[in-house]
């Protein structure tokens, strides 16, 4: 957590005749902005809300309110938090969860809204599926009960997690009262390593900055790095903004967003599409526009990262050893260190890459994008992994690619679970949990203790660097087995 | 909602950082309505041994009336299941306060009338090392002098003025919003004639 690469910037003076330039955040921000309180915070339009099994709090608000949804057409609901990852065609065994995805149906057909339902072939994560059925555009307000909606910001719009309360909002209003954060740009330059990708990236600036790092920000990825990176590593990215405590994360739209979008299912057509890129093309922050704050990282000094703690800031290099609470900064840091290494049960000082572990799993929101199985299944061809796991694609679409493709037989080889689509072990809602004490090497967002089962120590890191510690069997530098 | 101007009761401290929203309602407790009550399920991991029994020595444990919790940085980070704040209330807390909040769990607060707090570092370990040898000293929030009061300290706080408007007022979000439907059918409008492209295709 050193600031030594965090720049304040001072405002600068702008001449009152000339309009101000403008961020990517505050072009949209603005285009939504339907009223302002005196107070300072805005009423937005929202653009994209997606509901799941888990918004039926906010559905039973709605209903206490005898007021319905707004706006249907702009609603979509996505079964996936709950689903089973297996034996789809069977009725679902534990009745609280068949309950879940039961009542999603009755909610989202009692308003009129499309659901991509369990037996949908649109069926996956919903930060999967909005960009893959071009329902997540640039420019556009999306939000959604799961604070990884943050996702969505990797095709330059705002996307945001909320909560129960402002599903209900959306629901009934199709606004949602926010107050503007700041604008925090991070930028990764050069050229990073072979092994080295968007989750890296990401898990490099979540330690440097801290899980409480970007509060009260809007963040924004540049830099040629973040450019060259695939619509997959963008929205893996900006996925995990929200582990760096940031409302929300964004990538400027360009040619690479502009091409993923082109003749998606729900993407504008014709003219529309003419009209569409015009708009997208000059959502790019303006010269001179001003973050309230820099930061800038250097992608060739980014190594593979795992975590070893019990919060996603607790990431280091796999070559790196586990820190000592004597050396920490503060009594409360050497607490939160002691607390981490106790329930993850490793010990200061010990190199990460000794670290064995019992199981593996590549799947969730941050990393089951056909590009995520195809880097993993390249690692795992013709071998074997030492420990059991589980592969489970962000969406039934990519699960059916990656079939033509004929990753599932390489996963399956190699001793791994291909299983059906849904967020999973991930959060562990369906039952996909390992078991008390395991040690899970895992493509997702969260190492929160107890987040994959009870009792479960989770580590982080990109699809291929489980891929190579489920040939290991330990946490391994991938990079010992790229060609 | 019903309007809170003051929270002041017993305090817990809770001297970790990081307490994710994991950990304040663990996700397989989720599925249930709200109706039932959320409050026995709050830090329902963390405040058991490995056999399933509450920890005795766990201060949660031992304060049965808490009003107040204090906490380490972080606190209420991660998922944004409003389920965390149930929790919270319905086992009797009208306040956390730390140094730093989840964003979305700050806003849940907000929604179901719970105030977040928060102090600096040093403030909050000041209250911290006051409860670890009194659990369950008396804490007191003033939303309207921004006051944290507990042993003879006063720590002034700053809320973001809209929550603090909403949470003295009990506001619902909805009824106000409702008061504006007139910009916001001009804004539907308008927006439909400037952005064709942005509705699904």
């Amino acid at each position: 957590m050193a600031n030594d690469r965090v720049h304040l910037k001072e405002n600068r003076f702008i001449p009152l005749h000339m309009p101000a330039p403008r961020t990517l955040f505050d072009k949209v921000w603005d285009d939504h902005t339907i009223a302002t309180r005196p107070s300072g915070d805005a009423l937005l339009w929202i653009d994209r809300h997606f509901v799941h099994e888990g918004s039926h709090h906010a559905f039973r608000q709605v209903a206490g309110k005898g007021l319905s949804v707004a706006e249907p057409g702009l609603t979509f609901g996505v079964a996936d938090h709950y689903v089973p990852t297996r034996g789809r065609h069977e009725p679902i065994a534990d009745p609280a969860i068949a309950q879940m995805v039961a009542d999603l149906s009755a909610n989202t057909s009692r308003h009129g809204i499309e659901l991509f339902g369990i037996s949908d072939p649109r069926q996956g994560i919903v930060h999967v599926v909005g960009p893959e059925q071009g329902l997540t555009l640039p420019g556009l307000t999306v939000v959604c009960g799961d604070s990884h909606t943050s996702t969505h910001g990797a095709f330059g719009a705002i996307g945001f997690g909320i909560g129960a309360s402002e599903v209900a909002h959306v629901l009934m209003t199709q606004t949602l009262w926010q107050r503007k954060p700041k604008r925090l740009r991070i930028s990764i330059d050069g050229k990073p390593l072979p092994g080295v990708g968007a989750k890296d990236f990401i898990l490099a600036i979540i330690a440097h900055i801290g899980a409480d790092g970007a509060r009260g920000h809007a963040i924004e990825y540049a830099g040629s790095a973040v450019r060259a990176l695939s619509m997959a590593g963008r929205m893996t990215m900006c996925n995990m903004s929200i582990e760096a405590g940031a409302r929300c994360g964004m990538v400027a739209p360009d040619e690479t967003t502009f091409a993923y979008l082109k003749d998606r299912a729900f993407a504008p057509k014709g003219a529309r599409w003419d009209q569409a890129l015009e708009a997208w093309s000059a959502l790019s922050g303006d010269a001179g526009a001003e973050f309230d704050r820099e930061i800038r990282l250097d992608a060739a000094e980014i190594a593979p990262i795992v975590t070893w703690g019990i919060t996603p800031e607790d990431a280091l290099p796999i070559t790196a050893t586990l820190p000592d609470p004597v050396h920490a900064k503060d009594p409360s840091r050497a607490a939160a260190i002691q607390t981490a290494l106790d329930y993850m049960g490793l010990t200061a000082g010990m190199k990460l890459s000794d670290t064995p572990i019992d199981r593996v799993f590549i799947g969730s929101c941050t990393n089951a994008r056909i590009e995520d199985l195809r880097a993993a299944a390249g690692v795992l061809a013709g071998k074997t992994a030492r420990v059991p796991g589980l592969v489970s694609p962000g969406s039934t679409a990519v699960k059916v690619q990656a079939e033509a493709e004929g990753l599932d037989r390489i996963f399956i080889a190699a001793g791994l679970e291909w299983v059906d689509a849904g967020c999973s072990m991930c959060v562990g809602m369906n039952g996909d949990l390992a078991r008390p004490g395991e040690r899970v090497a895992s493509s997702t967002n969260r190492n929160f203790r107890g987040r994959q089962g009870p009792g479960v120590r989770t580590h982080l890191m990109s699809p291929i660097m489980v891929a190579a510690a489920a040939v290991s069997g330990r946490l391994t530098d991938v990079r010992e087995m790229l060609p | 909602m019903t309007p809170v101007k003051h929270v002041s009761g017993p305090a817990v401290a809770l001297a970790l950082a990081s307490v994710d929203t994991d950990q304040l309602i663990p996700a397989r407790f989720m599925s249930r309505p709200r109706s039932q009550g959320y409050g026995h399920f709050l830090l329902h991991d963390l405040r058991r041994n490995g056999d399933g029994q509450l920890n005795a020595d766990w201060p949660l444990n031992r304060i049965e009336d808490a009003k107040v919790l204090v906490a380490r940085r972080n606190f209420g980070s991660g998922s944004s299941r409003e389920a965390a704040v149930y929790a919270l209330v319905d086992a009797g807390f009208g306040a956390v306060i730390a140094p730093s909040f989840g964003d979305i769990f700050q806003s849940n607060c907000v929604k179901n009338g719970l105030v977040p707090v928060r102090l600096e570092d040093h403030e909050v370990e000041t209250l911290i090392a006051h409860l670890l040898a009194e659990a369950g000293a008396i804490i007191d929030v003033d939303l309207d002098q921004q006051t944290v009061r507990a042993a003879g300290h006063v720590f002034r706080f700053s809320l973001d003025p809209v929550w603090r408007e909403q949470l003295m007022n009990g506001w619902d979000d909805v009824d106000v919003t409702r008061s504006f439907s007139a910009q916001v059918e001009a804004f539907r409008a308008r927006d439909r004639a400037r952005r064709p492209w942005a509705r699904p295709a």
